[in-house]
């Protein structure tokens, strides 16, 4: 008994440890906001030698016409809308495949699955001057348009197994209530498909929050950066970068993240073991 | 109810009303797919044999893109070399390190789930801006990892300006968000049936011999789906490249994400940068026909 004890003591430090090891870059990034920028660099210190708040003020004010502010919003303006019609979208495609047995629905499924694979890279230039056609470029209808047709196979693919596990009597039966088949998904499965909405618009709401491939290609305007540009422009410009400020403003744009996280933890860990999407 | 199940289902009911209403919902995809997926991709193929550059009408040029990408561009050589390096470091890393993190958190501790969100929170910021931006200022030449090797007696190491550490450096931040494939290996080791482990303890099989026959082969069709999601994302790499190294220094990390990006939007040479597409499409389909044609020897499937 003994002995198990003492193995299980220190399967906890190594576990400890390596945790700290693992986290150990976001705690530095947390101290370096409160130094000065000389202490930031060639220093052992994990601590600042002040507490000043002065990064952050510096860092939100930056030296361009918009602050952080700007950013911030427009980070919510594209990222919001498009989650909302990911899951709008991809929830009812995925009961039209789930429920519905119409010639032609496996082979289409099977598609489903193969654009799982396909690569963004190989579609990203014929989408660009298809956008630039239809005069989206440099406006967020670039993310809403492919969220509003369910171009987000995971999100589709991660419904449609969640659907096929409730039982087909619950919604029959509605049918045979007289309810049509809109009234049913609404009523009847959609509630029951909340973790699985949950899930789904965690993971677009951070991939999207995240995203700097696609907005740096889509978006051009500084007044319409969300933070991922903004924060790559701060260490663009070629003078003195005051890293200080880079480093408070990159915490800050991740702090609603980790918010997000831990306050729907279950949701993350379920969305990845259903469906082993990549984080 | 039990009777409507009992019935011989065929393939599909028909063209019902209700199924008509279904497949409506479904064109909602299908449009999506035909526009934004499958448009694209056909006419990336065919803008790869023209010299589109968004401003003029496209014009047939045969497979001069191509002759030119293998035989001309130097830099197309290194882009797939480091492209490579880059995917062949970090994908086993990755799925390695997360297998082995799996297989010691897959333990009834008390705490244990805040271990394993402690593990995640890399993961979580994967991709963004802010994280590439730390490992930039962590790895700087008088940054805190050289501090680190000093203070341990170490010389520094030039980890952004020396080409063949600055491969590396973009690597370890890859590896580092290895939380997500975790928590997939630790879903697939819960579904290891408990009974094969007691049915091996009663043969007297040792832990080792255990793993080797029960827990690796159940989880390998996970570790299989694992392995080509990451090869994807690899090979397509641009984001920590851009901003850690800047595709520097001397183009060591001048990844083909990178390449396809400068090239289709700074230069508007988008019918070479759709060529320069395709063959990355093409090395991604011949890793994943390798990996599904040697799949039969060594991953399980419970069905």
């Amino acid at each position: 008994m003994k002995k198990k004890e003492i193995r299980i003591g220190i399967t906890y430090i190594l576990l400890g440890i390596f945790g700290i090891i693992m986290l150990f870059p976001v705690i530095w990034m947390f101290f370096a906001c409160f130094k000065t920028n000389n202490e930031i660099f060639g220093s052992l210190a994990l601590l600042p030698e002040g507490w000043s708040l002065d990064a952050f003020i510096q860092g939100w004010k930056t030296t361009g016409t918009y602050t952080y502010a700007q950013y911030f919003i427009n980070t919510f303006l594209l990222v919001i809308p498009t989650t909302l019609l990911t899951l709008a979208s991809c929830s009812i495609v995925a009961y039209g495949f789930a429920r519905f047995d119409f010639p032609g629905n496996q082979f289409l499924f099977m598609v489903l699955i193969a654009t799982l694979m396909l690569p963004n890279a190989i579609i990203i230039i014929p989408r660009y001057s298809l956008f630039n056609k239809l005069g989206w470029l440099d406006s967020y209808m670039t993310f809403f348009a492919p969220a509003a047709v369910g171009c987000y196979p995971f999100f589709v693919f991660m419904m449609v197994q969640f659907l096929r596990g409730l039982p087909r009597d619950l919604d029959e039966s509605a049918y045979m209530d007289g309810c049509g088949p809109f009234q049913c998904f609404v009523k009847i499965l959609l509630p029951l498909l909340k973790p699985a909405l949950f899930s789904a618009g965690l993971f677009q709401f951070l991939w999207t929050w995240n995203d700097f491939f696609n907005t740096n290609i889509y978006i051009n305007s500084v007044s319409k950066y969300p933070l991922s540009l903004a924060l790559r422009m701060s260490i663009d410009v070629t003078s003195n970068i005051q890293w200080n400020q880079v480093m408070a403003m990159a915490l800050v744009s991740v702090i609603p993240l980790i918010i997000l996280f831990f306050s729907a933890q279950k949701y993350f860990v379920e969305g990845i073991a259903t469906t082993g999407m990549k984080g | 109810m039990a009777k409507a199940k009992a019935k011989e289902k065929p393939r599909h009911g028909g063209w019902t009303k209700r199924n008509k209403i279904g497949f409506s919902y479904v064109c909602i995809w299908i449009f999506g797919f035909l526009v934004f997926q499958l448009y694209p991709f056909i006419s990336s193929l065919i803008y790869s044999f023209t010299n589109y550059d968004i401003f003029h009408t496209p014009e047939f040029v045969g497979l001069d893109n191509y002759i030119r990408l293998f035989t001309k561009d130097q830099e197309f050589w290194n882009s797939m070399a480091v492209t490579l390096k880059y995917t062949f470091i970090t994908v086993p890393g990755k799925v390695v390190l997360a297998l082995i993190v799996a297989l010691i958190l897959n333990r009834n501790l008390k705490g244990i789930n805040f271990i394993r969100t402690v593990y995640y929170i890399p993961s979580l910021l994967s991709g963004s801006v802010a994280v590439a931006i730390l490992w930039k200022v962590l790895f700087m030449n008088d940054g805190f990892i050289n501090s680190l090797l000093n203070a341990a007696g170490l010389p520094s190491v030039k980890w952004l300006g020396q080409p063949s550490m600055a491969v590396v450096t973009i690597c370890m931040l890859e590896i580092w968000q290895f939380g997500s494939s975790m928590v997939l290996f630790l879903s697939a080791l819960k579904q290891v049936p408990q009974s094969l482990y007691e049915a091996a303890r009663i043969d007297g099989a040792s832990k080792p011999r255990m793993f080797f026959k029960i827990t690796l082969p159940m989880i390998t069709s996970i570790a299989f789906f694992n392995i080509i999601m990451q090869l994807i994302t690899a090979l397509q790499n641009f984001t920590s490249a851009f901003v850690v190294t800047n595709g520097g220094p001397n183009k060591a990390t001048y990844v083909l994400g990178m390449k396809l990006y400068t090239d289709a939007f700074k230069y508007f040479k988008m019918g070479y940068a759709c060529a320069t597409s395709w063959i990355m499409f093409v090395v991604i389909l011949i890793i994943t026909l390798v990996l599904f044609a040697t799949s039969k020897k060594w991953v399980y499937y419970d069905n």
